[in-house]
This record gives structure tokens, C-alpha cells and sequence, in this order.
């Protein structure tokens, strides 16, 4: 029985790796990807790993899956793109050497352990609670320094992916900020009377006087 | 099933993702072929924690998880930047750190 599920979970897993390199639509590939992932929370399973089964299919088939999705959307990025020149042959080449070669490496080793399936099970062993314990017992400093990394790399998106002036061309937000709007209701600013409209009298829209971004207020003086 | 099967298992799946970083182009299908690989080795852990009856393998993995979560998060904020910028998706393109 666990020989059966084994090999479907596995002809699942690489079916997926092999649907994420080949299919042409990166939408797909992400498909693929999840796809994979199942199949190898599947094969955790087997192998008594059920905490990390299950944040396997939350963690990655869920949220990181998620926000490919979103990417892969927002990008489009629907373009045929295939390796010129060498790389086209040499790139799978290599890969099925290097695959040959860690089939025979594994295979071929003479080690007992490999050859057998694995220690007795004891009950517990992969439960949340005993993963739990270690990493707050054993690994305190590596969980620690993880979860410090996740806020970095967090910080870090926001800081690579957020809009950023003069270096890209901005209409997008111009488009947004200079559409008419009657004037005095808009900003904290006219509000504060800290800017002031000073074409205010030449833009307005059926007579209504138009406030004009960065403007100043004529018939205040500044401040509070 | 025999541990070897499962090391196999992750050196092929390790291989296709190897394979499709040399292949691909689209900085995307990169990202996800480097997940590939981070798998087959989490794969391989797991495994390992089995053979040995030894919990700190799937530690491992889970911190594994961990960083391969922080790597995609960075790799497609600058996926997104170089979206914004309006330059070709296409890492034979973005061959230079400059502009």
C-alpha cells in the first residue's frame, strides 16, 4: 500500500517539476508548481513528517503559491521565452548527467541505511508537539534568527517593489493627482491653508474653481 | 519503500530544477525552478530524518521553507521593480547592475 501511494505521489511530484520547466505560460508553470508541491506533501507524509506536510501545503501551496499568482498576474509576462544558442542543448544535457549521476551515487551506495526503510517508528515522531519542542528547546536561536529573516525579507519586498519617483516614468500618478476636483475639498494641506492655489483662478470646471496640486490658498495667510 | 527510492526521487527533482534555470529565461519560471530545487533537498532531509529516527532533519526542512519563503518574497519584489521600470522581463536582457 505505502509502495503504491509512494509511486503515484512521486510520478505526481516529478510530473510537476517537469510541467513547471516545460509549460510556456508562466500562469502554468505556477500551477504546475502547486500541483508539485501536493504531491510532495504526499510523499512527507509518508515518511512520517506530518508537521511539515501540513506547512508544506499552508506555507507553500498556499500563501508563497498566492503570490506568484498575484505577480504572475501583474506582470502578465505571457511571452514565449526559450534559451538562445548553447544553453538550449547543454542546459538539459546537464541535467540528465547530473541526474544519472546522484541515481547511481544513491543507488549504488552500499550503505545499510539507505538500502532499509528507515528507523522504527516511534509514536509521536514528526508531530507538531515534538517539532515544537525542539524549536523551542534545541533550535531556539535558528527559529529566533528565522523569524527575524521573514521580517527583513518582508521590509525588503516593500522596499524593492514600492513606487519610486524620477525613476520610472510616473504618469500613472499623474493621472490620479490631476483630475479635476472642485477646490477646498481635497488636502490636509488646503485644509491646514499651508499651500496655496496660485493658478486657482485659471483652472475650473463649469465655474467651479479648481484646485491645483501643490497649490496655495490666495486669501489666507500660511499657517494655523 | 526503501530510503533510496526517496533520495532518487529528490535527485531527479532536484535535476529538472537544475535543468530549468539553465533553460529558462523568464526570471519568474527561475524563481520557481529554484523552489524545485530547495524541495528535492527538503526532500532529501525529510528522508534522512526518517532513515534516522531523528526529528532535527524536519527542523531543518522547516527552516528551509523559511528561507526559500524569504527568497521568493525578495525575488519578486524585484521581479515587480523591474516591471515598473518598464524593462524586459528577460534575464539574458538584465545582464548589468547599472540603470
Amino acid at each position: 500500500m505505502s509502495a503504491v501511494l509512494f509511486f503515484i505521489a512521486a510520478i505526481g511530484a516529478i510530473t510537476g517539476a517537469f510541467g513547471v520547466v516545460i509549460l510556456r505560460n508562466p500562469f502554468y508553470s505556477v500551477l504546475a508548481l502547486a500541483f508539485h508541491l501536493v504531491s510532495l506533501a504526499a510523499l512527507f507524509l509518508l515518511l512520517r513528517a506530518e508537521f511539515v506536510a501540513a506547512a508544506q501545503v499552508i506555507v507553500y501551496a498556499g500563501a508563497v503559491m498566492v503570490l506568484y499568482v498575484f505577480v504572475v498576474a501583474y506582470v502578465g509576462g505571457g511571452e514565449q521565452l526559450e534559451s538562445r544558442g548553447a544553453l538550449r542543448v547543454l542546459g538539459p544535457l546537464f541535467a540528465l548527467v547530473l541526474a544519472i549521476e546522484l541515481c547511481i551515487a544513491m543507488l549504488g551506495a552500499g550503505l545499510k541505511g539507505v538500502n532499509s526503510k528507515g528507523a522504527p517508528y516511534a509514536p509521536g515522531f514528526g508531530s507538531p508537539g515534538s517539532i515544537g519542542q525542539l524549536f523551542l528547546t534545541k533550535f531556539l536561536f535558528p527559529f529566533e534568527a528565522a523569524s527575524i529573516l521573514l521580517l527583513v525579507a518582508a521590509v525588503g519586498a516593500v522596499v524593492l517593489a514600492r513606487r519610486r519617483r524620477g525613476l520610472e516614468p510616473d504618469e500613472e500618478f499623474e493621472r490620479e493627482v490631476s483630475v479635476p476636483r472642485p477646490a477646498w475639498t481635497g488636502t490636509m494641506a488646503e485644509a491646514g491653508g499651508l499651500r496655496l492655489p496660485v493658478h486657482a483662478e485659471e483652472r475650473t470646471v463649469e465655474g467651479v474653481p479648481v484646485a491645483t496640486p501643490g497649490g496655495d490658498r490666495p486669501d489666507q495667510e500660511g499657517g494655523w | 519503500m526503501n530510503i533510496g527510492w526517496y533520495l532518487v526521487v529528490s535527485a531527479i527533482i532536484f535535476c529538472i530544477g537544475a535543468g530549468g534555470v539553465l533553460v529558462r529565461r523568464n526570471p519568474l519560471v527561475i524563481l520557481l525552478c529554484l523552489e524545485l530545487m530547495l524541495n528535492a533537498a527538503n526532500l532529501a532531509l525529510v528522508a534522512f530524518a526518517r532513515m534516522w529516527g531523528n526529528e532535527e532533519g524536519q527542523v531543518f526542512a522547516l527552516i528551509v521553507m523559511v528561507v526559500a519563503a524569504a527568497e521568493v518574497t525578495v525575488g519578486l519584489g524585484l521581479v515587480v521593480a523591474i516591471y515598473r521600470r518598464r524593462l524586459p522581463i528577460d534575464v539574458d536582457e538584465l545582464n548589468e547592475l547599472q540603470g
